[in-house]
């Protein structure tokens, strides 16, 4: 049954762990002034790197005809940037 | 066959991309609109957070990877026999259960604290998203229970497509639960 899992969606599962651990402990990362500011663009930068992995590992994006792969990889950038953007200037 | 080689294939039904795609930006308008509404009031939002448990958003988060995981294991051997695809669905159906029992959990302990939907308007958005989410789990654990029975009485050969598209929908599903956690339980 182990052998199952030794192919590289398990090595990008254990990436998106890791990540979800780093953005976990993401507060640290801050310092100063802005360091509420830097905590938070670490936290969803990393939170939409995981979706987009999700999406070209697991959902098989990655081999999909271009268009649906780089429809998901624009969502992913824009809600992200758009997120930070909403934050920033408030 | 190496990535140039290889032809490119829609995963699952084009049907259910058009839902996925459907629900992304129905999901974005809800990420913006709470960012949004934060930024109006961001020390109501900071203090409500704290009273959310972490541990708990972990917990689920970790176990929607891992069912994700399954998942598209279970599409892959599917493609090369099959045998083990049924403990692989009741994988992934066990790492769902997982997912809603922590959720009653989670959601049962702020009721007993007296936080409801009512309370404020970050509980507000709080019940309203987790919510939602939770019924596209449900959604999610019905179709793989359907899989699952159908594994153990039909050759995987031939359910390669119904697999692929449930799997899509297990993974936005899974997605969704990523932003979710880091909007409403991380972002400072």
């Amino acid at each position: 049954m182990l052998t199952l899992f030794r192919n590289r969606l398990t090595v990008i599962w254990a990436l998106l762990v890791v990540a979800t651990f780093v953005s976990f402990d993401g507060a640290r990362f801050g310092t100063g002034d802005n360091a509420h500011a830097m905590a938070t663009a670490l936290i969803m930068v990393i939170a939409f790197l995981k979706v987009r992995y999700i999406g070209l590992e697991f959902m098989e994006l990655r081999h999909a005809p271009l268009p649906l792969r780089l429809g998901f990889e624009f969502w992913s950038a824009a809600v992200c940037v758009a997120i930070l953007a909403l934050y920033a200037f408030q | 066959m190496t990535t140039a080689t290889r032809t490119r294939h829609i995963p699952g039904e084009e049907g259910i991309w058009a839902f996925i795609f459907g629900d992304l930006v129905i999901f974005a308008v809800f990420f913006l609109t709470f960012i949004f509404y934060r930024g109006e009031n961001p020390e109501l939002y900071a203090s409500q957070q704290a009273l959310l448990s972490e541990g708990l958003g972990l917990l689920n988060t970790l176990l929607l990877l891992t069912s994700s995981l399954f998942m598209a294991q279970a599409v892959r051997v599917a493609r090369h026999g099959g045998a083990q695809l049924p403990g692989l669905l009741a994988a992934v159906i066990v790492c769902g259960l997982g997912f809603v029992g922590v959720k009653v959990i989670e959601w049962g302990s702020k009721i007993q604290d007296g936080i409801t939907l009512n309370t404020n308007e970050f509980f507000t958005f709080y019940y309203m998203f987790t919510g939602i989410h939770l019924i596209h789990v449900l959604i999610g654990l019905a179709v793989l229970v359907w899989l699952f029975l159908r594994s153990l009485r039909e050759p995987a050969s031939g359910m390669i497509g119904v697999l692929e598209s449930g799997g899509a929908f297990w993974h936005l599903v899974d997605l969704l639960w990523v932003v979710l956690f880091a909007l409403l339980y991380l972002m400072k």
